[in-house]
């Protein structure tokens, strides 16, 4: 029996072998008593504040949007510690990790944002980390591994199937049903078996709620749509969660559409809409007709996952949020743009984000505050863009 | 009786336990794998455990990932799973045959059109690796709408109330593990403590079949003495076709000789 909602309406579940079971019910008790025991808030409140530097600020663009019916307002998750948004909830785990009295964190990563995160946490923690990742993806973010060793991490890659997240997520999942006793698996996005998806929201939710307190101060009144990127889908839910309930904000996912959803060559799964189990949910996923799990692609590895959480699934199918693809070209320009007229450099993941939102102001004929959950800053990205922008010229 | 049923009845008229492999439908390719099944009963397995090729074996280690990946790169797909079943059915009209894949290959296809297409090729029970009894039920009642024995599996941590629920929900056989972890022979299966069988028994549980790295005849043996109904092998048997891909005689000798060896093990 599970005490949290295991379900999503359809969506979610516990899609995983027998042998987890007893290790996702003891993370689901230790997160329930977590979330009562205020000497849990107080501790993960002051590392968020302390150590990780929230709240984040909220900036008006100034140069970006030439309309003049729109503000475009961006949350800064970039300027958080580790350069992303993937701290917060990782700091939250991290604490749950001691508190189950596990003393190993087991952790996948793409593109090395959420592996950093779980470095830097289990650094501060005193906890032994080792995170998997896919063998191409080592190679093609290398100065994310060194971040990851120098802070004590062990990388391990992973060389099974296509050597990317979706392995490497498959390889945490395996070593985990060997090592539950002694080692918390800290998955990165809100995707996975029930309890990951509600932890990962409401460790994320902070995005959200700070969000409405800033915009209130600043404008007097709740935004009219929230955009962010859509991986795995923390981010978004993050921002989306405290707004959920109030239907005048449109909630707005942005996948990667990358070379065109008509292309075998994209990470789109809710606007592709073929459902599925991946990684222990039910959901939606990229698939063949047979049911094989098939291969995402993205100019942005943090996007490059072929499933989507639970929840976005269903905030889809009831019609709450909505969700867009953005292509690799779009992403790239938004990412120029944004360092050209704003002086700021942000993670490719997110300027999928903000393409959206940029198409979105250019047609909006009335008022309208738009806030752009700025996922991530771009440094991670710089040789990668480096290398594309001098092939293109 | 089922097949299931058949099997247990003459193994305890022999004084037997049973024996089990397990390989990859389409491993390396449908002609060759046809070729191995048939060696695997013919040396004397009591019944077969098959899998289904699949992209995301998060239940399997490197050797059975490997033998899914041999498939999948020949393009081998659920249908022609089917299809082997059915040669092998029309062989052997008495032996058990499970089924041990992943949900999505199921889902993906939909639960009744899955369960009744396996069960026209003759399968007798599906065991899907990444669904825990927690999510078994809608699949444990299409089983029976079409004949097939939902496998439930028994972890060694599984708790009082989980054994209970796999005595009132289990049919054909319990799989029951022989340690935590992966696929795989590299980690030997512990044998099973006295008080799990006996709260097995308690339990009424379906006949437990232990498995997950099982690779010797001693173990089988330990296994049966222990109380189990009789042993799974999956790696080893599955490391013996990796290791002769390049010559089928030598392949299907080293399997039979594996088998007979192993069956030997489960007089009692
Ligand atoms: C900066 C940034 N944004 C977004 C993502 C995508 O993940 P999610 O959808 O879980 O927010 C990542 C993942 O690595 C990331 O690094």
């Amino acid at each position: 029996m599970n005490h949290l909602n295991s379900k999503f309406g359809e969506y979610g579940g516990m899609y995983v072998p027998e042998l987890l079971i007893p290790a996702l019910d003891q993370l689901e008790q230790a997160f329930i008593d977590a979330q009562n025991d205020p000497s849990f808030i107080e501790e993960f409140n002051g590392l968020l504040k302390d150590y990780a530097g929230r709240p984040t600020s909220m900036t008006l663009t100034k140069n970006l949007v030439s309309n003049p019916n729109v503000k475009l307002y961006l949350k800064r998750e970039d300027l958080l510690h580790g350069g992303a948004h993937k701290t917060n909830q990782v700091l939250g785990q991290a604490i749950l990790t001691k508190r189950m009295g596990k003393t190993e964190v087991i952790a996948e990563t793409g593109a090395g944002q959420h592996g950093v995160a779980t470095a830097l946490a289990c650094a501060l923690m005193g906890l032994k980390a080792r995170i998997y990742m896919g063998a191409k993806d080592v190679e093609r973010q290398a100065p994310n591994v060194f971040r990851m060793r120098l802070m004590g991490a062990e990388v391990i890659p992973v060389n099974a199937g296509s050597g990317t997240l979706k392995d490497a997520v498959n390889e945490a999942m395996r070593d985990w049903s060997a090592t539950y006793d002694k080692a918390h698996y800290l998955l990165g996005t809100a995707a996975g078996p029930h309890p990951f998806p509600t932890i990962v929201r409401e460790f994320h939710r902070m995005i959200g709620e700070e969000t409405r307190a800033q915009i209130m101060e600043k404008e007097g009144r709740l935004p009219d749509a929230v955009v962010a990127c859509v991986g795995g889908g923390s981010n978004a839910i993050g921002m989306f969660a405290d707004f959920i309930d109030e239907p005048s904000v449109k909630l707005i996912g942005v996948e990667p559409a990358g070379k065109g959803i008509h292309t075998p060559d994209h990470g789109a799964a809710i606007c592709t809409g073929s459902k599925g189990v991946l990684h222990g949910a039910y959901s939606y996923i990229m698939q063949d007709s047979d049911g094989q799990i098939e291969e995402s692609y993205s100019v942005s590895a943090g996007l490059d996952y072929p499933a989507v959480g639970p929840q976005h699934a269903h905030l889809h199918d009831i019609g709450r949020a909505e969700y867009a693809a953005v292509t690799d070209e779009e992403a790239l320009n938004a990412f120029q743009l944004l360092a050209r007229k704003e002086g700021i450099i942000p993670a490719l993941e997110s300027s999928h984000a903000l393409a959206h939102a940029l198409n979105m102001a250019d047609e909006a004929d009335k008022e309208t505050i738009i806030v752009v959950n700025l996922s991530g800053r771009g440094d991670k990205d710089l040789a990668h863009v480096y290398n594309i922008l001098g092939e293109q010229k | 009786m089922s097949r299931y049923q058949h099997m247990f009845a003459r193994l305890n008229d022999a004084n037997q336990g049973a024996f089990v492999p397990f390989v990859m439908l389409g491993d390396p390719d449908k002609q060759t794998s046809f070729e191995i099944i048939k060696t695997l009963v013919e040396s004397g397995a009591d019944a077969l455990e098959l899998g289904i090729p699949y992209s995301d074996p998060i239940a399997d280690g490197p050797t059975i990932q490997k033998a899914s990946i041999r498939a999948l790169n020949n393009k081998i797909t659920p249908a022609d799973c089917f299809e082997v079943i059915k040669q092998i059915r029309a062989q052997f009209p008495d032996v058990p045959i499970g089924l041990l894949l992943y949900s999505n290959l199921v889902i993906k296809r939909g639960l009744t059109e899955f369960y009744q297409a396996a069960s026209d090729a003759g399968v007798d029970s599906i065991l899907i690796a990444d669904v825990p009894l927690r999510e078994a039920q809608r699949f444990i009642d299409v089983a029976k709408n079409t004949s097939i024995d939902q496998i439930l599996l028994a972890p060694p941590n599984a708790s009082d109330e989980t054994l209970a629920e796999i005595g009132a929900k289990s049919a054909g056989y319990t799989y029951l593990l022989g340690r935590a972890g992966v696929t795989g022979a590299e980690t030997a299966a512990n044998i099973p403590a006295d008080e799990l069988i006996a709260k097995l028994t308690q339990y009424k549980v379906a006949p437990p079949l232990l498995g997950f790295g099982i690779s010797k005849p001693e173990q089988v043996k330990e296994a049966i003495k222990a109380g189990a109904a009789g042993a799974i092998s999956g790696s080893a048997t599955v490391n013996i076709i990796a290791e002769n891909l390049d010559d089928q005689k030598a392949m299907l000798e080293k399997l039979a000789s594996f088998v007979t060896e192993m069956k030997a093990a489960t007089q009692k």
